[in-house]
């Protein structure tokens, strides 16, 4: 196996690691004006996530910064090209992040508190929700491909992304995440709220399904790789699977099956790109691959080594993070009188 | 769409916007990013006090003092991304043609740093009472392991485009590639970079630590606590400061060596000389091409450049003719006043702040009763000090090197993303401008409240666990 074709799985893990992980903050996010009924239920909710969202959300910062490593050519096309898209990506990040640490400080500079955490917990919901549709559009986009120049250049505009395809990859992840977030809040909680959670989860479930069969159906006909073929169907199975046991109220098991279905369903999209990392409608020939977006053999060397040994030990501290906070939640855990 | 787009509009210049943009972005950044630096490390040496004497004013400083740590974090956090980000959204001809060797530094960064500084803060933040005192304490020190880690390769990758090593421009790819990794986590501009820039940020935190404590105690509120936080500030000032000193005298010598137009630019020293004098005052002609007036201090420049006392300096105008050889035709001045004036605003709020902190520990030598009213003003107004210190350092670094983005390797100009327009960019520098804007409002409100609110006396060391998870609420 080549340097770049290791490469190239990285990127797709450090990805997946993102949709996974921050995948159910943002679901959480978007579940807070459906399950938060009152202050005490809507910090149960954030609760959950209180002590990881931040680590949870690094996965996207290292996933691009190991694109600009590993794949300059790729990190410059894509992220010149989609200008706009991760302008609002970045606004929505800015204002979920700071409005995780600041909304319980209203009384401090004597805001009124009703008004304060309202506006907070919007931030939160369309800091969760945009960046969950647009990550969709995004890479439904790139597996689909946009017009590049010869010199890789992309020469549409936001509007170019908007097709019906990219719309679709952008509601299917919509869905998908927030049916992961309320799978886990199932899994994290206690109490009535875990109930809603479970209902909202079969609904939101459902609709997640159709979009996302769809969805997959359409990348198979249009990129068939048998590869693609298999990561879709455990998807499909997966996620089939997981409501079914959602249903039967093992949280555990629903929450570990939906997790493997993000991991092949956005593994399926990278099989589906392979070998090309960014592909031209423009002209095939214009396409960004693996061998002429990579670094230099020298570079991936090195970093080739730095991955070796850091993400195993990352993967072994993230989980010590997790098995530190693994209690449950409840509306017990909030003490009266906090903010 | 482009068609669409009104005459005006498509006048706008990307390359314009796009460093208003990134300047502007990054000094943000940058108010925030030096207090974490200082704090973290001030705040896990508290606690450390706290861990091994038991005492309760070190349990209430660490309380207080990590709150403002936090509240400052989740503004370094957020707007850091933007930063990671818009190497290639605004800067793509950069990272096309450099990301090869400049990309390795950031990924390294966040494979070993970021990671590691979210992770521990979380566990920090949430930690208090259902970690062990020890690990928890631990937990402090990672965070700080993983901030100083973070600067360091972002130093690194900072002082590449100051002093470009480790690499071979591959011609048939057009690009430079890496073949010394060593070479560039090594660079000498980055060894003097990070120790003047901690050493710095060490400062910052230290005279916000004060501030905080002279507003309490003007108050004669919180004495016992904030006595001590004073003078634990106060030193922190003056540790801090003689290491920038001696730091940032590393740093002109390397700067000499490696660009040298930039320190004739920090000069306004036209022609080269032997000795060379240092002015502390310079006016110029009105193109900046030569000087008309100073006030000079003779032999010092030769001294901070070369530490002799009649060393040679070279000076702008030979350098200019030097690199017009060199690279063509061109200005490769970049724009005298801005450098010259601040690199000595940097070393003088610096000198200011050490001042402070040096009349503020003889004033209260004898306790804090008999300081007059003004003395505590001072204190407190002094705590941002510092920070535009740090500010105007940075501005003389990044446009001290101007035209190039990395020096004589590739100038800013062909370095910005091909595919923008200049509607894109002015959107993004809007909405960047709104929302930072807002934010800065918010969080200078809620520092100054969680500063002047002090600390909680309802905290002991022997707060029982089950108490614990009302104090790790932190939402
Ligand atoms: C409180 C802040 C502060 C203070 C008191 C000083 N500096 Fe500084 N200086 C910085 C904060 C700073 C900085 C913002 O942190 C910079 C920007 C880049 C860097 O690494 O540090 C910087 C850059 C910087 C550079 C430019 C390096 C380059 O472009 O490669 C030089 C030559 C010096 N400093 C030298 C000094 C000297 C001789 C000082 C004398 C006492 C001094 N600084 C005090
Ligand atoms: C790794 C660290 C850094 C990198 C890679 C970097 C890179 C850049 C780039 C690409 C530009 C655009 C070129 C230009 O506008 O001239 C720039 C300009 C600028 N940067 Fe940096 N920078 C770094 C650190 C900083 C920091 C920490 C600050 C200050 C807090 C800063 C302040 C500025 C300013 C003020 C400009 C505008 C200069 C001008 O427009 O002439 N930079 N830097
Ligand atoms: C222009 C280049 C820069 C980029 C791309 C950048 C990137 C980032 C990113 C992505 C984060 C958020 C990390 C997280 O989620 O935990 C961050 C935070 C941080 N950055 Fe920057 N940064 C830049 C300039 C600098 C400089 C010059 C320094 C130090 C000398 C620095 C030091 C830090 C530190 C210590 C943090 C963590 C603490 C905090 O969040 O306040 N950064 N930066």
């Amino acid at each position: 196996m080549q340097l770049n074709e290791i490469w190239f799985l990285i990127v797709g893990f450090l990805f997946i690691g993102y949709f996974v992980l921050d995948g159910f903050d943002f679901g959480v996010g978007m579940s807070l004006p459906f399950l938060g009924k009152d202050d005490t239920d809507r910090r149960v909710l954030i609760n959950t996530i209180g002590p990881v969202w931040d680590l949870n959300e690094t996965w996207v910062i290292v996933a691009g910064a190991s694109l600009f490593a590993a794949f300059p050519e790729w990190y410059a096309s894509l992220f010149s090209g989609f200008y706009l898209p991760l302008l609002l990506i970045l606004a929505a990040l800015i204002a979920r992040g700071v409005a995780f640490e600041y909304r319980g400080k209203g009384h401090t500079i004597g805001a009124n508190e009703v008004r304060w955490k309202a506006t907070f917990d919007w931030m939160i919901v369309i800091g969760s929700a945009l960046p969950a549709l647009l990550w969709g559009v995004a890479f439904a986009n790139i597996v689909q491909g946009v017009p590049l120049n010869a010199d890789h250049i992309y020469t549409g505009n936001l509007f170019t992304l908007l097709n019906p395809y990219g719309l679709l990859g952008g509601l299917v992840t919509l869905t998908l995440f927030w049916t992961h977030g309320l799978m886990f809040i199932a899994l994290k909680t206690e109490g009535d709220i875990k109930e809603r959670a479970s209902k909202l989860g079969t609904k939101v479930g459902i609709a997640t399904t159709l979009l996302a069969a769809t969805f997959l159906i359409w990348t198979l006909v249009a990129h068939f790789s048998v590869l693609g073929f298999i990561l879709s169907a455990i998807a499909a199975a997966t996620l089939i699977a997981g409501l079914a046991a959602n249903f039967f109220k093992r949280e555990g098991i629903a929450f570990f099956l939906i997790v493997i279905t993000i991991i092949t369903a956005v593994g399926s999209l990278f099989a589906a790109l392979f070998p090309n990392v960014f592909p031209s409608t423009t002209d095939l020939a214009f396409s960004l691959t693996i061998d002429n977006a990579s670094s230099s053999q020298y570079t991936l060397t090195v970093m080739t080594w730095v991955a070796v040994f850091m993400i195993p030990l990352v993967l072994l501290y993230q989980g010590w993070t997790y098995w530190v906070f693994r209690n449950r939640i409840s509306r017990k855990s909030i003490p009266a009188g906090a903010h | 769409m482009h068609a669409a787009i009104p005459a005006v509009l498509a006048e706008l210049s990307p390359l314009d916007l796009s460093r208003w943009q990134f300047g502007l972005t990054t000094v943000y950044h940058f108010l925030f990013v030096p207090l974490t630096i200082g704090m973290v490390l001030l705040v896990a040496i508290m606690q450390t006090a706290w861990v091994r004497t038991g005492k309760d004013k070190y349990l209430h400083m660490t309380k207080l003092f990590g709150k403002i740590f936090l509240i400052n974090f989740a503004m370094g956090v957020v707007t850091g991304i933007v930063q990671e980000f818009q190497f290639g959204m605004n800067w793509s001809d950069y990272s096309r043609f450099v990301g090869d060797v400049f990309g390795a530094p950031l990924a390294m960064e966040g494979l070993l740093a970021f990671f590691f500084e979210a992770t521990f803060i979380g566990l920090w933040i949430f930690g208090w009472g259902r970690l062990s005192k020890k690990v928890h304490l631990a937990t402090i020190w990672m965070t700080a392991l993983g901030v100083l880690l973070s600067a360091y390769f972002i130093l690194a990758a900072n002082a590449f485009m100051q002093n470009p090593v480790g690499f071979v421009v591959n011609e048939e790819k057009n690009r430079a590639e890496l073949t010394d990794i060593g070479a560039v986590l090594t660079n000498i501009v980055a060894l003097n970079q990070f120790p003047h820039t901690v050493t710095a940020s060490i400062m910052f935190a230290g005279a916000v630590i004060a501030s905080v404590a002279a507003y309490h105690l003007k108050r004669n509120q919180q004495v016992a606590t904030m006595t001590t936080s004073l003078k634990f500030g106060l030193w922190s000032v003056i540790v801090g400061g003689i290491g920038t000193a001696l730091s940032g005298d590393g740093l002109g010598l390397a700067m000499v060596q490696t660009q040298p137009m930039k320190m004739a630019a920090a000069e306004a020293l036209y022609n080269t000389s032997a000795p060379a004098s240092f002015s502390l005052f310079t006016l110029g002609t009105p193109d900046g091409k030569s000087e008309l007036f100073s006030i000079r201090i003779p032999n010092l420049l030769s001294f901070l450049s070369t530490h002799t006392l009649d060393g040679e300096v070279e000076g702008l105008n030979d350098l200019q003719a030097q690199y017009v050889a060199a690279y063509g035709p061109g200005d490769y001045m970049p724009v005298i006043w801005i450098t010259y004036w601040a690199f000595r605003w940097m070393i003088a709020l610096g000198a200011l702040s050490f001042l402070v902190a040096v009349v503020g520990l003889w004033m209260t030598r004898k306790g804090t009763l008999s300081v007059p009213k003004w003395a505590w003003n001072v204190a407190i107004w002094s705590a941002p000090v510092p920070v535009l210190g740090i500010s105007l350092g940075w501005m003389f670094t990044e446009m001290g090197r101007q035209p190039w983005i990395v020096f004589k390797l590739m100038k800013t100009a062909d370095a910005v993303s091909p595919g923008i327009n200049g509607v894109d960019v002015l959107i993004s520098l809007i909405v960047f401008t709104a929302i930072y804007g807002i934010l800065a409002v918010v969080e200078i409100k809620l520092l100054l409240a969680a500063a002047q609110k002090g600390i909680d006396d309802s905290e002991t060391s022997d707060t029982k666990p089950e108490d614990v998870d009302k104090l790790a609420v932190a939402y």
